[in-house]
């Protein structure tokens, strides 16, 4: 299989001589051709930043990558040719109707609505009844599927999307990642950004990235997989008094909020009766324990302790 | 080409789309031109005046009618006495009083000299040179007819005649000034704000990887902007003429041709400003202080250059406006041709050359 994108020994700073913050510290990973890659992590773990390279707009302090083949820093031009790019803040013109603005980003691309409308056109029948409304004036579900419309109107073989999902709602969210699914069909390769970790288990593959490191590659369920020891849900009438004991409890390794249970990581010497035990003593009433098999959130969680 | 043309269209849409902008860039000259042409003009139009005729003959009676009719006085005091003088100065009433000795007529037939005291309220200077000069000028007009009359002899009459602007209007100053104005506003600060929304609406990002080239960014955004201020262009020169009573006199296409050069350095100094600028309101000040304060100090037009100190002076070379404004005043007012102002539109399109040039070379491919 081809590879699509290579990125070895990426480094990248900014800020001046007196105060330097690294926001990509030697970075390597390698996407496959046609594969969905996703980039895990917080807000400022340096997913901008990484995409802003491989999409030549910002230049790297030092390591190499490349598009396609194309190196991106020195052939620039030709990665332009040839990837589809989602910043992450909303960037179309506001004052355009939905049509104006893919026939725009259509022609400076140098192809047309026509000529590529089977790519979109699972995307676009959902915009199009409002064609003639002011991009400024859609939904932020809307607006991100006229923004991918507008990444995929030229028939890029690779497409970069940066945090294509935040701020959109849950329904949105999920349509958008179908969206996904289909274009991987079409042997698109999409290297896609998210700071939501229940999106990652939708990827072939993820790198989970912290603070402008690697933590893990690997595809969601091996990284799943990997997650060491038993992981307890647990909750009580008081959520949060109780994660303040169970912090605080002897045997415990971690423990985080979760929803409506908190997910909690035992050493292995501590067992569930003592915790019982010591939950009655602080009095909590309706204790619910159970057994839970890890998600990504966990692994990261795991793996952000570790370093 | 495709790319260029549904670029300048996109340009267009954004400036139709945003009726708040089109009214300030249609309405702007047109209010301005007027304001400058009417309400700013430094002339001095229907000053009142008294007279203290201690005379009353032919003469005085005569001088007063002309002093009356002329556009620029308004008698409205007589007065009968030299202590009321005074007075009436401090009443603040007149800006001049006139004062005919007895015996005026007189003394002018027999001994062929009279005199006539023009008092004027020096508290503003500059009026009151102005005013007695108006006097001195209707003055010496009745004088001239009485010479033909009689006949005198070798007299020595020096003649005075404003060229070019024979009435001394102010507007035939401002309208060259407000048209330089008006166009380095618009063509340099709509460029710049229009390249730097790009950048803070985060367009620029998805523009920059596409295979959009610099160049053709560039010239597509100033097409439209070079477009517009070809209309105010033509608003102004309608309003002047037709309004302002400011014709033509020179080569209209000439004219024409000088402004679009003009328009083109001012676009080039936009893209320039639209380099190292972030932000739209960035953008917009920056364009004023280096543009408008300039362009009014040290263009020539509120401030004559040749009073300044030379360092001053040396700065105003720099000043587009500065050329462009000595090309209309001698184009459409002294209605000069090229031979006459192609050193100036020398200078301007080395200036266009080398902005561009400069814009071109800093335009950031990339985000930093």
């Amino acid at each position: 299989m081809m590879i699509a994108i290579t990125v070895k020994n990426i480094v990248k700073t900014y800020g001046t001589k007196k105060e330097t913050i690294t926001a990509l510290d030697d970075i390597s990973f390698e996407v496959n051709g046609g594969e969905l890659f996703g980039i895990i992590g917080p807000d400022g773990a340096g997913k901008t930043s990484l995409f802003r390279i491989l999409t030549t707009l910002l230049l790297p302090k030092g390591g190499t990558a490349s598009v396609d083949g194309f190196d991106v820093v020195k052939d620039y031009k030709q990665v332009r040719n040839r990837v589809g790019y989602m910043p992450g803040r909303f960037s179309l013109y506001q004052d355009l109707s939905v049509e104006e603005n893919l026939e725009f980003f259509a022609t400076i691309f140098n192809t047309s609505i026509q000529e590529n409308y089977n790519l979109i056109k699972e995307i676009y029948v959902q915009i199009e009844p409002f064609k003639k409304r002011r991009a400024g004036k859609l939904s932020g579900g809307m607006k991100q599927k006229l923004a991918l419309c507008c990444a995929l109107i030229h028939k890029p073989s690779v497409l970069f999307l940066d945090e294509p999902t935040t701020g959109v709602d849950a329904v949105s969210r999920k349509e958008f990642w179908d969206m996904l699914q289909n274009l991987k069909k079409q042997g698109i390769t999409i290297l896609v950004s998210t700071p939501y970790m229940d999106e990652a288990a939708l990827c072939d593959r993820v790198a989970l990235i912290q603070l402008g490191k690697i933590m893990s590659i690997d595809t969601p369920q091996e990284i799943v997989k990997s997650f060491k020891g038993q992981l307890w849900a647990i909750r009580s009438t008081k959520m949060y008094a109780l994660l303040k004991d169970l912090k605080q409890y002897e045997g415990t390794i971690s423990c985080n909020s979760f929803g409506e249970f908190h997910h909690l990581l035992l050493k292995d010497d501590a067992n569930e009766k003592e915790l019982l035990t010591y939950l009655n003593q602080q009095q909590h009433t309706g204790i619910e324990l159970k057994k839970t098999a890890p998600v990504i959130e966990d692994c990261f969680m795991q793996l952000m302790n570790k370093n | 080409m495709k790319q260029f043309i549904i670029f300048v269209k996109k340009e267009f849409y954004h400036i139709f789309r945003d009726r708040k902008s089109l009214l300030i860039i249609f309405l702007m000259p047109i209010v301005q031109i007027i304001l400058f042409g009417f309400a700013l003009t430094n002339e001095i139009k229907n000053s009142n005046i008294a007279v203290l005729d201690n005379s009353k003959d032919e003469a005085t009676v005569k001088i007063i009618q002309r002093l009356d009719a002329s556009r620029y006085f308004e008698v409205n005091t007589y007065l009968h006495s030299q202590a009321d003088i005074e007075n009436i100065f401090k009443s603040g009433k007149v800006r001049m009083v006139v004062v005919f000795p007895p015996n005026f007529y007189q003394s002018l037939l027999h001994s062929n000299k009279a005199q006539i005291q023009l008092l004027a309220d020096a508290s503003d200077p500059n009026t009151a040179t102005t005013i007695t000069q108006y006097a001195t000028n209707i003055i010496n007009d009745y004088q001239q007819e009485l010479n033909g009359q009689t006949n005198i002899p070798y007299q020595i009459q020096p003649q005075l005649r404003m060229l070019y602007n024979p009435q001394l209007k102010g507007t035939y100053n401002f309208v060259p000034g407000v048209m330089t104005m008006i166009l380095v506003l618009i063509a340099a600060m709509m460029t710049s704000v229009a390249i730097v929304r790009e950048k803070e609406i985060n367009t620029m990002e998805v523009i920059l990887v596409s295979p959009l080239k610099p160049l053709l960014f560039i010239v597509s955004k100033a097409i439209p902007y070079i477009f517009l201020s070809l209309v105010n262009l033509i608003t102004i020169l309608i309003v002047s003429v037709s309004i302002l009573d400011v014709p033509v006199n020179g080569n209209l296409f000439l004219l024409m041709a000088e402004s679009l050069l003009f328009i083109i350095t001012s676009v080039s100094l936009g893209l320039m400003i639209s380099n190292f600028t972030k932000t739209q309101q960035e953008a917009q000040m920056f364009s004023l202080m280096s543009l408008l304060l300039p362009t009014l100090l040290l263009g020539g037009f509120m401030f004559p250059i040749e009073s300044m100190p030379w360092p001053l002076q040396a700065v105003s070379n720099i000043v587009p406006s500065k050329w462009f404004y000595l090309i209309v005043k001698d184009v459409m007012i002294k209605g000069l041709g090229f031979s006459q102002v192609w050193k100036e539109s020398l200078v301007l399109v080395a200036m266009s050359l080398v902005l561009l040039f400069i814009s071109f070379k800093k335009f950031k491919t990339r985000l930093a």
